[in-house]
């Protein structure tokens, strides 16, 4: 066995949420850390095995090199994908700006 | 729940002529429309699709030519399958309204085997629940009692095939998610070997775990349905080449000389009664010819902890593609970044959220050994675990669930009870191996128990034979009496 990480913070679930995108409000900060607590507590079992000598697995039933052959076939649709896009602009995707104004 | 004909009988009185695909659509309508709305199975109910698909089978047989194996058998699709031009879900708002350019490969199989999609149904929002109660268009309800959960997250597959929607539904399998509803609503549900079917066209939730597979009244229409959808994708790069089992073939094979192990670590903790029909599928086996034997692999008792950081880890990286640019929701703010914050926070419920910080933190600088490095190396425990008892035994057998269905809103706000639901289905997910869940009589309330049959990965067949004898030994096996209420 091995020490444990500590345990779940509201700042730490707060940082979590900002790389994920997330904006949460107060009282959803204040449920998801004390849920997360809790479910990470139950993952000390695993957090705290000592597994040294055991490699990883990522994938059961690994393939590796799948390709296939080089020959050219028609994609998607690009009026059908573009027709679900929330904005479009002469064939692309359309985005606010992406980077602040330069002073 | 109804006398309503099994694939098997469909396809057979379709293709031989005796029975119009557009007749048998009709009686499947008219049972969606009797019943639908106390259970709602379904996000979308594609009617006048079906009802062209259905003439079209019709028009095929009138002209001479076969059909398929599923001629004019209604199926129902979880809406995380994605239908070109029909709106996917996965019961989620940050996909209301999406029509997919492409349909899944699970889907084309289908409809060339002659098929009829009748819809699209109900689901956890991006399949993370057991309940069915966190999708975004309200819960399903289990149609043996409508105040209980179907399970999940296929539990709108599920009760669709118990209320005589269809007698086949596809579902998706990650921690369980096509047995243990399947268990609750008293019918088969079959995991496949990790890559036997496409993912192609699947939703991505976790996709190391996620596999494709059937919902079926009877274990002869799981093996139809797993016949035709089975077989390698190349646009699928995690696809088996290689030749999937055939199982239908083999069903009426039987067990003589197999050896089944009565896994001890998924009886613990379970409910008295589910351990007891548990119990007596293994005296049936037994009675059938196969040696039976208690097997322990204390691994799988590590399982839950490793998956509730591995598929969070995988669905975090998944649903970054949310973010509003692209498809399904956009909610607008000055700048992208703003943009993808304010839609992904106004798109996902609160399940969705919670597992994708859990991912994000499992795999954040700092945790990352700790969590999602040890929950793969656990991965490899219980792998060997498994192939050890795989040297004793053909097949491994015990609950699909601890419990019968509960009630709605009984683990809502405690996620991790929630999780608890799954513990004896999510090993199989983590080893990529195949099992399948088997109505198994009833507890005192008269609620559905499964019983799961565990097999190494690609030995189908052999899992398919066990889980024949096993349904014909039920207690309310047509011919045994009880019949279904």
């Amino acid at each position: 066995m091995t020490d444990g990480p500590a345990r779940i913070t509201r700042d730490e679930v707060a940082h979590v949420a900002r790389l994920a995108r997330l904006q949460l409000t107060d009282a959803e900060l204040e449920l998801f850390t004390g849920q997360l607590a809790v479910i990470l507590d139950h993952a000390a079992d695993v957090a705290t095995l000592d597994l040294e000598g055991v490699a990883p697995t990522a994938h059961a039933m690994a393939v590796t090199n799948v390709l296939r052959s080089d020959t050219p076939r028609p994609g998607l649709d690009r009026a059908e994908v573009l027709a679900a896009a929330p904005d479009v602009e002469e064939h692309r995707f359309r985005v606010p700006k992406l980077l602040g104004e330069a002073p | 729940m109804t006398a309503a004909p099994t694939a098997t009988e469909v396809a057979s009185a379709v293709r031989s002529g005796t029975v119009r695909a557009a007749s048998v659509l009709e009686g499947h309508l008219a049972a969606i429309d009797a019943a639908e709305a106390g259970i709602h199975a379904f996000n979308l109910v594609t009617r006048e699709q079906a009802r062209n698909d259905a003439a079209a089978v019709d028009a095929a047989v009138d002209a001479g030519h076969d059909p398929g194996l599923l001629a004019g058998v209604p199926v129902a699709l979880k809406d995380n399958l994605c239908t070109r031009g029909v709106p996917t879900t996965c019961s989620s708002a940050i996909l209301a309204g999406w029509r997919p350019p492409y349909d899944a490969t699970v889907v084309t199989r289908l409809r060339r085997a002659g098929a009829v999609v009748v819809g699209k149904t109900n689901m956890d929002e991006f399949a993370m629940g057991s309940s069915t109660e966190t999708s975004a268009t309200g819960p399903t309800r289990n149609p043996h009692d409508l105040g209980r959960v179907p399970g999940g997250s296929s539990g709108g597959s599920a009760a669709a095939v118990a209320a005589g929607f269809a007698p086949i539904a596809l579902g998706s399998d990650t921690g369980g998610s096509i047995r243990q509803p399947a268990a609750l609503c008293g019918v088969v549900g079959m995991k496949p070997t990790y890559g036997t079917v496409s993912r192609y066209g699947l939703v991505a939730f976790a996709s190391s775990l996620d596999q494709v597979g059937p919902f079926a009244r009877s274990v002869a229409d799981a093996a139809l349905c797993f016949d035709v959808i089975g077989g390698h994708d190349e646009a699928d790069s995690t696809s088996l080449n290689r030749p999937t089992p055939r199982v239908l073939s083999v069903l009426d094979d039987g067990v003589e000389g197999m050896t089944v192990g009565v896994l001890a670590e998924f009886l613990d903790g379970a409910d008295p009664v589910v351990v007891a029909r548990a119990r007596a599928a293994a005296e049936a086996l037994a009675a059938a010819g196969a040696r039976v034997e208690e097997v322990s692999v204390p691994e799988v008792a590590l399982a839950l902890s490793a998956y509730y950081l591995i598929a969070p880890a995988e669905a975090s990286s998944n649903l970054a593609r949310y973010d509003g640019v692209r498809f399904g929701l956009r909610v607008d703010a000055d700048d992208t970044v703003a943009m993808n914050t304010a839609t992904r926070s106004a798109g996902f419920g609160a399940e969705v959220k919670r597992r994708i910080m859990l991912g994000t933190y499992a795999l954040s600088a700092g945790y990352m050994d700790a969590y999602y490095g040890k929950a793969l190396r656990v991965r490899t425990l219980i792998i060997e675990g498994f192939a050890r008892a795989y040297q004793r035994c053909d097949v491994l057998l015990g609950p699909t669930t601890p419990t019968t269905a509960f009630p709605l809103g009984a683990k809502v706000g405690d996620p991790l009870s929630m999780y608890l639901s799954d513990v004896c289905t999510i090993p199989t997910n983590l080893a990529g191996h195949p099992a399948i869940s088997v109505p198994f009589g009833t507890d005192d309330a008269g609620l559905p128990v499964g019983v799961q049959l565990l097999a190494p990965a690609l030995a189908e067949s052999t899992l398919f034979r066990a889980a024949a004898v096993v349904e014909a030994a039920a207690p309310d096996a047509p011919g045994r009496g009880g019949g279904t209420t």
